[in-house]
């Protein structure tokens, strides 16, 4: 522990309580990092359990000058939770409670520790779900959510969690508690719960949550085509969206993620195929059979092989497992992978895609590509052995460049994992110094202590002092 | 543009007028307008953030798309008051329909926002913070807009009912839902088929246009205060108020007709600090449409 806050740690377990302020080695060393690579130091990890003890935790850190970080289930990849020198860990999985359920408007009010699949859970009974989606969604929590305006295969008809989330209570780094947003989602004056969500636990913390809740369909189908080439795959993502529809999903696995897929869930995939593109569609009934014959036309002018049409819930589900446990399954060929996330014009899909088989070929590093193909959600999945020398530098070397070339063909840095310390020092590759200086700005306002997460998201730049270096070991 | 702000003294932005313009007896400048692209197939357009609406929404549905801004004057107007159209139910808040913005900030250079796609979490969200700041946080130039595929089919329709939620529950996704105190409108879209049965699910029937929409005053509320909009009806003229059902907007004659237990409650002493240092922050001497206070 950093010498001096000793009684930063006393005061903490007066506020909260004494087992719920946890200094021992097993907790710090779980708290240092989240689901990315990035290591760093917890000074101290502690649980609150009500927005009071938040502040209180929050106010404490302050007092002693102290950085804090907000921390959810810690599936975050880009290193938002990381804690920096020896920060203060708020760990929010102890508030998880659904507060209230309106279910005639649509909306509830939960704690930041709510896990996304429960929550859905718990209102499906209304006919009712939340949107947002990841792919982490029965770990990850809705706090997590809100810090990195997550998004997850159905964003692409309903949109990313900002559109879901009306309001939000705050506790702001100076203590003070706010209340952004309205049930209505709207409020006269700055959009200031648009500013919150997504700023990665830099502009305070969340302790109560209204979420707009999304009317489940009547009728859905999920269909798989597989095709020859990755390119005739994505021409035809962007055939169905200009032809102006707008699937409730559309993903794309490439040839080696179908195969390990299949290897682990025996779903019957085409591992002959050099792409597959998972299509749904949800709705009302006849929209819903008039989009799947022109999807079905559409992927079949592009070469499509064969289609299969899910014919019940359970085969449905198998089709979505493969999707969402494709990370699970590379296990089989290395044992180290690094998941990386851009987004590119739907258009460029096939070129960026053929940028990236080629970087990864040259550092002689194994790439499988599964991905949001509707919103040009680019997650290209470098598969590797971090114990054959010279690996690291290859793998930081790769990622780098499939970040460039996304950018450069009008991308941007991040689809939906965010900033956070992973791709901080690439920020100048889509904002100039001034664009930097407005984000500072808003930042600031919201942080006058500057110790809310500090050092995440804006280079050192443009965020006044603390000029941390990305620790080592680090994978930007 | 960036130019005419230039770096110091009181200056202000004008659209067309047509949601007031801008401050009165303070220099005046002007967003440039047209449309520079339109990426049909990325579902995305650039335009100047003088674009007039009814251009953009003209040359979108040439290619069967649309944008979700309400209708009448300026694109950056539009924008900078941030109020959205009565579809807000089904196309969501138009504030997510902007994806990039350069604007001019207080120090008058040209500062860049978000990003082009529509799936973006690279750094803070300051598009959020520009729509609906009216102009005080830095003038918009050029937009990059999300656009929407036009709906094969779409229809009002309008049933009798002093109490909206049964129609609303009924529905799936619709538009936009409308209720007076006597009468509820819904707009459904989608193939014909799907609206047709939707409608004969909750027994309404086909209608013309939505009503009128009162101009007096438009009034954020609760959604779940529309209870409280039912002591409306004994009022004289009982179609004083149009509620958008599920939103919590209030369109009024009067404002002073809506119950201060139907409104939004006004803003906490922390709220109005953050909005305060948000101001300072991006404009620290005040020059921006000097006097305007937003909330």
């Amino acid at each position: 522990m950093r010498s001096g806050v000793i009684g930063l740690v006393d005061e903490l377990r007066s506020a909260l309580a004494p087992d719920r302020v946890r200094t021992g080695s097993t907790e710090l060393g779980l708290y240092q990092r989240d689901a990315s690579n990035i290591v760093g130091v917890a000074g101290v990890v502690c649980f609150p359990t009500s927005t009071e003890e938040v502040r209180a935790a929050v106010t404490i850190a302050v007092r002693h000058g102290v950085p804090f970080v907000a921390r959810g289930a810690g599936t975050g990849l880009a290193g938002g939770a990381t804690p920096m020198d020896q920060a203060v860990v708020i760990t929010l999985t102890k508030m998880n409670r659904v507060l209230s359920v309106d279910p005639v408007n649509r909306l509830a009010w939960v704690e930041p520790g709510v896990l996304n699949l429960d929550l859905t859970r718990a209102v499906a009974v209304h006919g009712l779900h939340f949107a947002p989606d990841p792919s982490s969604q029965q770990s990850c929590s809705i706090g997590g959510n809100v810090a990195n305006n997550s998004g997850g295969p159905h964003c692409l008809a309903d949109g990313v969690t900002s559109a879901h989330i009306l309001a939000a209570e705050v506790v702001l780094p100076n203590g003070e508690i706010a209340v952004l947003g309205s049930e209505g989602g709207e409020v006269d004056g700055y959009d200031l719960r648009g500013a919150f969500v997504g700023s990665e636990g830099m502009c305070g913390i969340a302790t109560r949550i209204c979420v707009r809740l999304t009317q489940t369909a009547p009728a859905v189908r999920t269909m798989l085509f597989d095709f020859g080439t990755v390119a005739a795959g994505a021409e035809t993502v962007s055939a169905i969206i200009a032809a102006g529809m707008v699937p409730a999903a559309l993903e794309m696995m490439d040839q080696l993620c179908v195969r390990s897929v299949e290897e682990y869930i025996h779903a019957g995939l085409p591992v002959d195929a050099a792409a597959v593109l998972l299509v749904e569609v949800s709705g009302l009934p006849h929209g819903l059979a008039h989009d799947v014959d022109r999807i079905v036309d559409i992927a079949k002018a592009h070469g499509c092989g064969t289609v299969r049409i899910a014919q019940d819930e359970a085969e449905r589900a198998l089709l979505w497992k493969g999707r969402k446990t494709a990370f699970g399954a590379i296990a089989r060929i290395k044992p180290n992978y690094y998941l990386h996330d851009t987004v590119v014009p739907r258009r460029h899909l096939p070129d960026v895609l053929r940028q990236v088989y080629e970087i990864a070929e040259r550092h002689g590093i194994l790439v499988m590509n599964v991905f949001h193909a509707g919103d040009g959600n680019l997650h290209p999945l470098l598969v590797f052995d971090k114990r054959e020398p010279g690996m690291m530098e290859r793998v930081h070397a790769a990622g780098d460049e499939i970040v460039r070339v996304s950018v450069a063909a009008g991308g941007v840095l991040s689809g939906e994992h965010g900033i956070g310390l992973e791709k901080r020092d690439l920020m100048p590759l889509m904002f100039g110094p001034a664009d930097l200086r407005a984000q500072a700005a808003l930042r600031a306002a919201f942080d006058t202590t500057g110790l809310a997460n500090p050092t995440k998201v804006l280079p050192s730049a443009a965020s006044c002092g603390d000029a941390h270096e990305v620790p080592v070991g680090a994978w930007v | 543009m960036a130019g005419a702000v230039g770096p110091d003294g009181p200056v202000t932005i004008a659209g067309s007028g047509s949601r007031g313009g801008g401050v009165a007896g303070v220099r005046c400048v002007a967003a440039p307008s047209g449309i520079d692209w339109i990426q049909a197939d990325e579902m995305v357009v650039q335009c100047g953030a003088g674009t007039p609406v009814a251009e953009l929404a003209a040359a979108l549905c040439d290619v069967g798309q649309r944008v979700v801004l309400p209708d009448g004057g300026t694109v950056g107007g539009a924008l900078a008051v941030g109020h959205s159209g009565i579809r807000r139910l089904g196309d969501g808040p138009m504030r997510d329909a902007l994806l990039q913005a350069r604007y001019v900030g207080a120090d008058g250079s040209v500062v860049k926002a978000g990003g082009p796609t529509v799936k973006n979490v690279s750094g803070f969200d300051v598009c959020r913070l520009l729509v609906g700041s009216r102009g005080t946080l830095g003038f918009l130039g050029e937009v990059i807009l999300r656009t929407r595929p036009i709906a094969q089919h779409s229809q009002w329709f309008t049933v009798d009912a002093d109490d909206p939620t049964p129609t609303f529950a009924t529905l799936f996704r619709p538009v936009s839902v409308l209720w007076d105190g006597a009468a509820v409108w819904a707009l459904l879209e989608g193939h014909p088929d799907d609206v047709r049965e939707q409608a004969a699910a909750a027994s309404m029937r086909p209608a013309d246009a939505p009503p009128s929409i009162p101009t007096g005053a438009r009034v954020l509320t609760e959604p779940s205060s529309l209870a409280t909009l039912g002591s409306l009806r004994g009022l004289p003229d009982r179609a004083a108020f149009v509620a958008e059902v599920g939103v919590g907007v209030v369109h009024v004659d009067d404002e002073s007709a809506i119950p201060r237990a139907a409104r939004l409650p006004a803003s906490g002493p922390a709220v109005v600090a953050l909005r305060d240092r948000i101001k300072h922050e991006f404009d620290p001497t005040g020059r921006l449409n000097p006097g305007v206070v937003v909330g």
